[in-house]
Order: structure tokens, then sequence, then C-alpha cells
């Protein structure tokens, strides 16, 4: 059984409103030196090997599912 | 199959005693603890003495409030008859009717807010639609402490995010509600959800476990450990270690709930669903002893068989789980397979747990271990009532006897009427319902915003407007009179819209029922709102009590909403609040008739209807004197007066005057059809009263001059006065009293004050 | 024209897109079933509003693979019409039938109001039967309502005609402050290269008779009936 962390981030050259709002509400508690907030989603699997490549199965996954190409990037790591 | 071993039929008589300590800890006291021993001859198992807890507490044995609930009519015949659900139901002709509740989700909302005031939505929902109807509208009144607090702050946002989250995830429309915020909201906050259906008069479905070998089918969502014990929780004040009953908290998924009401209103067509409940407070526990209790019958079920998403549960927190989204059904044998067939087409388990006896018991196994064996009756209706004492607060001596002619006229009556309208209570509520679809269903004939609002029901030429209402403030200053203009001023609501009056369900929260005072301020409310719910001739068919909304600090202002049912013969002569068109005659009807005594008191307000306004709170931060005085007769006169103006298509407005007074009601009028007004009152009092005063029984109307005539004549007819205030012209807000020009601003310039006094608080800006 | 509205679980617009269909337009309608294969011969395929699947991970990401939307891609393939409203936009792009995405609204609410479209394109099967300049009052209702593509798309579908309706103010000038998500260049409506899909975030099934304060929504329902008809 593999473990595999997929984080899911909107891309750069999106607004990220929700992060926005997180920053001025850290500002408000007095973090005036956080330059930029991005807010993502981190999703966990885990899954039984089946012969195929894993990291093939698991980027197809992404590409089709887990994130949308046209407004997110994603990464991901593969642990045991 | 369950497998009953000879040995294990039924609990063994040697059970041990349960530890003071652990029932205490689970809210039963000592004497409670003795009669479940004398019901079952034993001592309890640590199963049942959880069932008990749950049952027997206030939220869902209402062992205080029942004794005094039996005041309202229907309420008493219902449990002297057939049961309390078949009475939840208001006709409104040709062959449908209208289901609605009321429930308070206060304490879960107090500790976790989105997830407190989402579940109260999903909550009701389901009781709406276990009666076989389909939700077709979502209402709520809330009350918070002043949003100059950041937690108040965090508080309201969150409980409009959470309603917003699960009401328009369903598709169920949000379309009226009330928010107020005062001092005494602060850390008791109140979160009430009202939702109503409709059904076809012949396919109400029951909550009965009858017929014995009928199969238990559990429905929806698996168990968890959430939300164990919820219902003794909300049965104790908020303390310091509030915060720590998080785990209590349930988590809604309004995804699975929309499913589970398409899929049971399919299933119920198959005809095969004898029984149906919801598992709410108590859970499993609550649903089986309730719909066997109802019919009769007993049950006998298997834990094993619930699904689960832990793995390793007790019987105990199997029982006790308040996971949201599951339901109980009670289905014809042999068709167990036709009714799952439908559930499982939405993705939802249905899954047989056990079946109906004919033993009075409820019977809990887990596998062949009999864990809980009670009657069920004793579980469901056998709740000790308490017959609490009742004493006459001290504080109403000293607040009655403040002399209401100390009060200063303001320096300037602009910046009073800006103060008002500015007041969050006041003020425009559209950032809160921006948040809600109250459009979904393509019903909604009067949004959010008006007096009432307005669905019209397909098929037929109808319409129905809901309304919830109550000021707290009139209750804590005379809570049987304030429970009456709850009630009044609910009925005058519809009223306005052209709706007339049909029924009431009632959600009241109080502090403490074990405090003499308290007590004494719940047993006036429902004698009040008992009182005038009779005289308006409309039942209530379904409500709530929730008690204990006490800090250490504060205790809540006696709350009695009232929810409250109209029914407009032709949606298409319905009304709204605002000004429609430059030239309108603007006039005032007042439900009190003129006497002879008063010939110079054309109707206004004497000094005592500033008793309890929100005047003397906001300007003067003064919550004295008693509330404005209500004759019911008069009122009835006003309202079928409205509704008949409102049915000929007299009326271009109609809008209630209540909060505020006269120069509020009118304001809002003007702001809400951006045209301007100007009007004289002759008043026999200051312009402060005039302006501000909350005289009951008054509404503000305007019509086209020509058909003055014509509403001359329905006044004289309904004895009620009309007093022509002057005409809906320009872009200003003019008001003179006894000549002299007192108020004067754009209407630009009030409707900023008004629409931007919510968003400023909660963004920091407009 | 034969119209079909889809059902997810989660959708909640469906039955108002049925009614106003059969009870309002008066033309033929049929559910079909997220789980069908086979639209049952609908000329015009209607993706409705709700929270298919919940809407969790993206909305419209889990409803795009229902075996409906191969179906849908098939009859779309072949120049079928179909328009998705709401949350059938989202899906609709998601399945990659649409350009762009849509992600939160600017302001991170809900946001249900009326709100005032001018079409950009009178030529398509969708905006036919509305005027040049004319303002169509019809209500959004979305949380996730904000229009985004890359500035090739959003450059490429500008100059294609494929925006057909901007957010605009009661006047029908299209200014920021008409715009009620932060959609890009107010954008509240897309069609296909081809023209036969459309998608739009407010919901004309809404606005389809007086008493619900507005027909408007009738506009966008009919041309299509029209187009079909020339």
């Amino acid at each position: 059984m593999a473990k595999v962390k997929v984080y899911v981030t909107l891309k750069p050259s999106l607004l990220d409103a929700q992060g926005r709002v997180v920053q001025t509400a850290l500002e408000n508690l007095g973090y005036g030196n956080v330059e930029d907030v991005r807010i993502g989603k981190y999703i966990e699997l885990e899954v039984k090997e089946n012969g195929q490549t894993l990291d093939t199965q698991i980027e197809e996954m992404c590409r089709k599912l887990l994130a949308n190409p046209v407004i997110e990037n994603y990464r991901f790591e593969v642990t045991e | 199959m369950l497998i009953k071993e000879p040995g294990s039929k039924t609990v063994s008589k040697n059970t041990e005693p349960i530890a003071p300590e652990v029932y205490r800890e689970m809210g039963l006291i000592d004497s409670e603890y003795q009669k479940i021993v004398e019901v079952l001859g034993r001592h309890p198992t640590y199963t049942e003495v959880g069932m008990y807890s749950v049952m027997w507490s206030e939220h869902c044995g209402y062992k205080y409030s029942r004794p005094i609930l039996r005041l309202f009519k229907k309420y008493k015949e219902a449990l002297e008859g057939e049961g309390l659900e078949n009475a939840g139901v208001i006709d409104i002709g040709d062959g449908y009717g209208i289901v609605m509740k009321m429930e308070t989700h206060n304490h879960p909302s107090a500790v976790e807010p989105f997830q407190g005031a989402a579940t109260g939505v999903g909550g009701i929902l389901r009781d709406i639609f276990t009666m076989g109807a389909r939700p077709i509208a979502c209402l709520n009144s809330l009350r918070f402490g002043p949003l100059d607090d950041a937690h108040n702050r965090y508080l309201f946002e969150n409980v409009v995010a959470g309603i917003a989250h699960y009401g328009n995830c369903v598709g169920v429309p949000t379309i009226a509600g009330e928010v107020v915020f005062d001092d005494c909201y602060s850390g008791n906050c109140l979160v009430n959800a009202m939702s109503a259906g409709i059904v076809r008069i012949d396919d109400i479905a029951s909550a009965c476990a009858k017929g014995v070998g009928n199969s238990v089918l559990y429905v929806g969502s698996s168990t968890g450990c959430d939300g164990i014990h919820g219902a003794t929780f909300a049965s104790v004040e908020l303390g310091p270690d509030s915060e720590n009953r998080r785990p209590n908290v349930q988590i809604g998924d309004p995804f699975q709930e929309k499913l589970l009401i398409e899929a049971t209103i399919e299933a119920l067509k198959t005809g095969f669903v004898v029984g149906i409940q919801d598992m709410g407070a108590a859970g499993i526990t609550c649903s089986t002893c309730e719909t066997s209790a109802k019919a009769g019958t007993g049950m006998e079920i298997d834990v094993l068989k619930v699904p689960r998403r832990q793995s390793d549960m007790t019987p105990y927190e199997v029982m006790l789980s308040e996971s949201q989204e599951r339901m109980l059904a009670i289905v014809e044998k042999g068709h167990e397979d036709d009714v799952a067939a439908v559930f499982k087409k939405w993705g939802l388990n249905a899954v047989v747990i056990g079946h109906v006896t004919d033993d009075g018991l409820v019977h809990v196994w887990e596998g062949d271990q009999l864990v809980a064996e009670v009657p069920a009756k004793s579980l469901a209706d056998d709740a000790p009532t308490y017959y609490l004492e009742t004493e006459e607060p001290e504080y109403l001596k000293e607040v009655r006897c403040f002399d209401l002619t100390k009060i200063p006229e303001p320096a300037d009556y602009n910046e009073a009427l800006e103060k008002l309208l500015g007041s969050p209570s006041i003020a425009s509520k559209e950032w809160v319902y921006r948040q809600y679809d109250h459009m979904v269903q393509t019903n909604t004939a009067i949004l959010p915003g008006a007096d009432a609002a307005a669905l019209r029901i397909r098929g037929t030429k109808k319409a129905i407007a809901l309304v919830c209402d109550c000021n707290g403030r009139y209750c804590y200053l005379d809570p049987f009179v304030g429970a009456q203009i709850a009630v009044a001023e609910a009925a005058r609501n519809l009223a306005c819209v052209g709706a007339k009056a049909l029924g009431v369900t009632d959600c009241v929260s109080f502090g403490n029922p074990e405090k003499p005072q308290v007590f004494w301020q719940f047993k006036r409310a429902i004698e009040g709102m008992a009182e005038a719910c009779e005289a308006f001739d409309t039942p209530v068919i379904s409500g709530n009590v929730s008690f204990y909304n006490e800090t250490p600090e504060t205790a809540i202002y006696p709350t009695p909403v009232v929810g409250m049912l109209g029914l407009i013969e032709d949606a298409d002569k319905h009304c709204t609040p605002e000004f429609k068109r430059e030239g309108d005659v603007v006039a005032l009807l007042t439900g009190r008739r003129i006497t002879k005594d008063s010939e110079s008191d054309p109707g206004f307000c004497a000094v005592n209807d500033l008793g309890g306004s929100e005047y003397l709170k906001v300007m003067h931060n003064v919550v004295a004197g008693q509330p404005p005085a209500l004759d019911i007769e008069a009122e009835k006169r006003l309202h079928t007066c409205l509704i008949e103006a409102i049915s000929s298509n007299l009326l271009s407005s109609a809008h209630d005057c209540s909060d505020g007074g006269l120069a509020v009601a009118l304001a809002e009028s003007s702001i809400g059809g951006k045209l301007g007004v100007e009007a004289s009152i002759v008043a026999d009092c200051s312009a402060s009263v005039a302006l501000f005063g909350e005289a009951q029984s008054r509404a503000v109307i305007s019509l086209p001059p020509d058909k003055l005539g014509e509403l001359g004549e329905l006044v004289e007819k309904h004895a009620i006065e009309c007093t022509i205030l002057g005409k809906v012209q320009g872009d200003r807000f003019k008001i003179d009293v006894n000549g002299v020009t007192v108020i004067d601003r754009e209407v630009e310039q009030i409707t900023r004050v008004w629409k931007n006094a919510i968003p400023e608080r909660m963004e920091g800006r407009a | 024209m034969k119209f079909g509205v889809i059902v997810f679980p989660g959708s909640n617009c469906d039955q108002d897109a049925y009614y106003a269909v059969r009870d309002v337009l008066k033309e033929p309608v049929e559910y079909i079933w997220h789980q069908e294969h086979d639209l049952k011969g609908v000329d015009c395929v209607i993706v409705p509003g709700g929270f298919s699947y919940g809407d969790y991970l993206r909305t419209g990401a889990v409803a795009r693979f229902s075996p409906v939307m191969e179906a849908v891609k098939e009859h779309t393939d072949k120049g079928g019409y179909a328009i998705g409203i709401c949350n059938g936009f989202q899906i609709l792009c998601e399945a990659h039938l649409l350009p762009g995405a849509l992600v939160s609204n600017d302001c991170l609410k809900f946001v249900c109001k009326y709100v005032q479209l001018t079409p950009a394109n009178l030529n398509t099967p969708w905006t036919n039967q509305c005027k040049n300049g004319q303002v169509l009052n019809i209500p959004i209702a979305h949380q996730g309502g904000n229009f985004v593509c890359d500035q090739e798309t959003l450059k490429r579908i500008e100059d294609n005609g494929q925006v057909i309706l901007r957010y605009c103010d009661e006047a029908g000038r299209v200014t920021p402050e008409a715009n009620p998500n932060g959609s890009l260049n107010n954008i509240a409506g897309v069609i296909n290269e081809r023209g036969n899909v459309a998608g739009m975030m407010p919901h004309p099934e809404r606005a389809v008779e007086k008493i619900l304060g507005s027909a408007d929504g009738l506009n966008i329902l009919r041309s299509v009936i029209e187009w079909a008809r020339r």
C-alpha cells in the first residue's frame, strides 16, 4: 500500500480571493511580514499497487479529476 | 435475523447499580434514576440509562414545559388524541396542506456557529419531509449581541454562512426571517430555523411503527460518534467549558440531505412505507421509542446492523449518536427491497436493522447480546414533569415605574431618525438574505425584505405568506403582552402583504427554568401567546422550547418567537411595503377607533408608547416602561381591512408600523421605492413620541388619490381610522409635526445609512 | 423542440428548468438521470443548476464523469444544442465543452439577487430573440461564478463573439460596479466555437413569469427554439 499526498493550488496568475482575506486577517493580528497567502487543497490517497506505474496513474488522476488544469497546479509525493 | 438465546431474552435481573456521578453527568437527577429503577424493576444497563437521560431531558421530554404548553388548545387535544404529528398540518384548500415547524439550535450554534446553524436547518427540513411534504421554504429568526464585539461578529457571520451553506445546497429557498441585536444575546445567540412544506392532504406520512412483523429500515448517512449527548447538552447552561463541548456538535452534509429529500418523497410513493421519522435529537433512541410508543407496539433492533463510520462504537454510542441526515422507516414486511431500492438509487444506505413487535418494549441487541430492554412508552411519554415555582421578577417593579415623560426631546430629529435607521436591528438585512438562495423552486412571489415573503402555489390561484416575529424587549417588560404582540405583529405583517393568518408554529427561548423568575416569564409568555392565538383563530400546530439560554453573566430576554402562515386567495393580488409612484396619497391605518374623549388624538401615539421602544434603547440606552397596549379586536379589524383593500387592488403599498415607529415605517417605504414623501402629522404629543412611539395596530399605506373613496368605505365598514399623512413625491424625505418641519433629508442619504449599517460593521466598508 | 433536463445527485434547479419548458414554453421535456447513456432523442440538453455531488472537490468536477456526460458530448459533437446554467455552466467548463473555468466569487460569499445583463452577440442560438442594447433582468444565485481563463483564450473568445452575455447596470453600461462576482470582462455567459453549447451563471429558468419578478429569461430559452426552426 502506498500513501500518496497530493497538493493542489490555484495557478499563480489567478487572484486567490480566500488567500487575500487570510493575509489581511493575519496583518490585523500583527503579522505584517506575511507577503502572500495562497490557499490550496491537500488530498491523501491510499493506493494499492496494481502493476501499473504508480506515478503515471497518479498523474492521470490529477489531470482528470483532482485538479482542473485550467486554473490549478498540482504536485504529489509518494510514501510507502 | 436477530439471534435470541433462550437465556438472554431479558436483561439479567442482577444488573449493578449505576454510580450516581455517572447518571448525574448524563443529566439525570437522583429521583429520576429511582423512577427508572421502578419502571424496569431493576437497575438499568449503561446503555439504558443513556437512553433515558436523553429522552427525559427537557430537550426531548419537555419535563418542565409540558404542563404549560397544554395551554395551547391544539397541543392539548393532540396529546390526548392521535398524537402531535397529525396536528401539524394546515389545510389551504384545493387538496393541499402546509406543514411547518421551527426549532432552536442555540447551544450548538454558540459553540460552533457554522455547523450549529447548518444542522439546525437540516433537522427542521427532515421534520418536514418525513411528513411526506416537500419543503418549499426556510425561514430563520436570529439574535446576537452587538456587532461592535468581534466574537458577536464571528457568530453572526458564521451562523448566516452555515444557514446559507445548507439551505442553498438542498435547494429550498430561504425566504424570510428576522435578525435582532441586543446586549442580552452576547454569549447566548439564538438560532431558530423554520421550515414549511407542502403535501397533498391525502398523502401525509405517519410516524407510527404500526404492524407487528414489519421491518425497521435505517436510512441515510452512516453513524459516527458525533453529537453524543447533544440533547442533554441543549439542556444545560453555557459555561466557560462550553467550548470544550465541541465534540457534541454534529457536522451537516446538505448533499446527503438533498438526496434524502428526493429519495424519501419517491419512497413514500411506493405505498410500502408505514411510518417514518427523522433521527434528530437522541438519534436512534428517540426514533425507535417514539414510533413504537405512538403505535402502541414494540421494536427489536440490532446495533451491529447499523451502518457506521467508526469501527469501535459501543451500543451506547450507536443508540445516542446524533449523526445527521439519517431516518428510520417502518416498511411493510416483504417490501423491504422495493423501498431500499429507491434509497439505493439515490446512493443512500438503506438497511433493515430490526422489526416491529407487539410487547411494547424496545429491545436493543448487539449481535446475540441484549443490551437494553425498556418500555417504549416510558421512554417516550413518561418523562417526569415538574411544576416549577414561579415568581414575578424584581426588576419589573423598577422598569415599570420608569417615568417616560422625563425623556428629553432630541436636539435634531434627523439625526435621531438616522441613528434608528442605522441601528442593526432596524437596518436593511440585505447583507444576510443576499447569501441565501431565495428564488430556487421558482415560486417566490414576494422576495425577502418585505413585511412577509410569499410563495405562489402551483396548480392553484393561491399564494401562501410566511413570517416570523418577536420583540424580546417587550417580553422582558411584560412577557404576557409581549408574546401577544408577537402574534399580533406576525399577523399584521401577513395582512400587509394581503394574507389572512391561518396558523402558528412557535419557538420559545428562555433562561434557566429552575429559577422561579425565569419560569414565571415562560408561563406568562405562553399564556399570552395562547390567548392571542385563540383570538386570531391561528392554532399553534407545532413548537419547540429552549431553556438554559444564559451564562453566569446574563440571561436572554424572554424570546417567544412566532412563525406564522397566511393565505392569499389570489396570488396576483398581493402587496409590498415600498412606495410605487409619485402622486400617491400616504396614509396611516389605525385599528384603534378614536373615542369621544380623545377627539383631539388623531390616532398617533401617547407617551407610554415609547415603553420598550427601539428609540429609547438606541437614543438613551434605556429599556424600561411597559410595552405598548394591544387591543386584539382593534388589531383584527385592521387586518381584515388591509386584506380587503389589497384584494380589491386599492393599495399601492402597505407596511407594518412597528420597531422605530411611524418615522421608520415611512422611511422604509420611501427607501424601498426610491421615492420621497412629504408627510404632516398633527398630534397631541411630543414630536419624538409621534415619530418614534411604537403604538400597535397601525400600518402605513399608499394609494392613488382616486381610490380614496373606496378605501373610506372599507375603513368605515371595519370601524378603523384612516389618517391622511401626505403624498409620495420628489426625492426628499420630509415630515412635519404640528406644522413644524422636523425631518428633512434626501432619500439617498437615509438609504445609505439604512443599507450600509450591517455591511460597514461586518466588513469595515460599505 | 424536445428538451432534456439532466438530473445529477444534488441538482436542485432541474425541476425549475423542467417546469419552465413544460408549463411556460409548452415544449416537450424529459428528465435524464445521470446514469443514462442515452439522451432519449432530445434536441436541446439543459444541464441545470444546483450542487451536483455536493460540489465537493470543485464545482462540477465529479459530475462531468457521469455516464450521461459522455452522451452529452456525443450529442454536441454532432451539433446538438446544450446549455449549462449555473452549476451546469461549471460542469460544461470542467468537461471542456466550454472555454475557461469558474472560481469563487471575489466577495467569497454566495450571492442571490436580480442582476442586469446585456447581450454581447445577437447572432447565436441563445440570444437571437434579444434586442441590441436590451437590458435583461435575470437572477443569479451562486458562490462560484467568477469566470476566468488565460489571456490568450480571452482574446480568442472575445474575437470570435463567443461571449454572449455580460453583467451591466440598469442603463446597460458594462461597469466594474455591475460585476457581481469578479468575472473577466463582466462575462456572464459564453458559447463554444460552434455556438451550439452555451453556459451562463444567471438563471433564465427563474425569470419566466411576471409573478416571479421578470420574464426576461424567456428571451434566452426561446432563442434556441427559433434558431432551430430557421
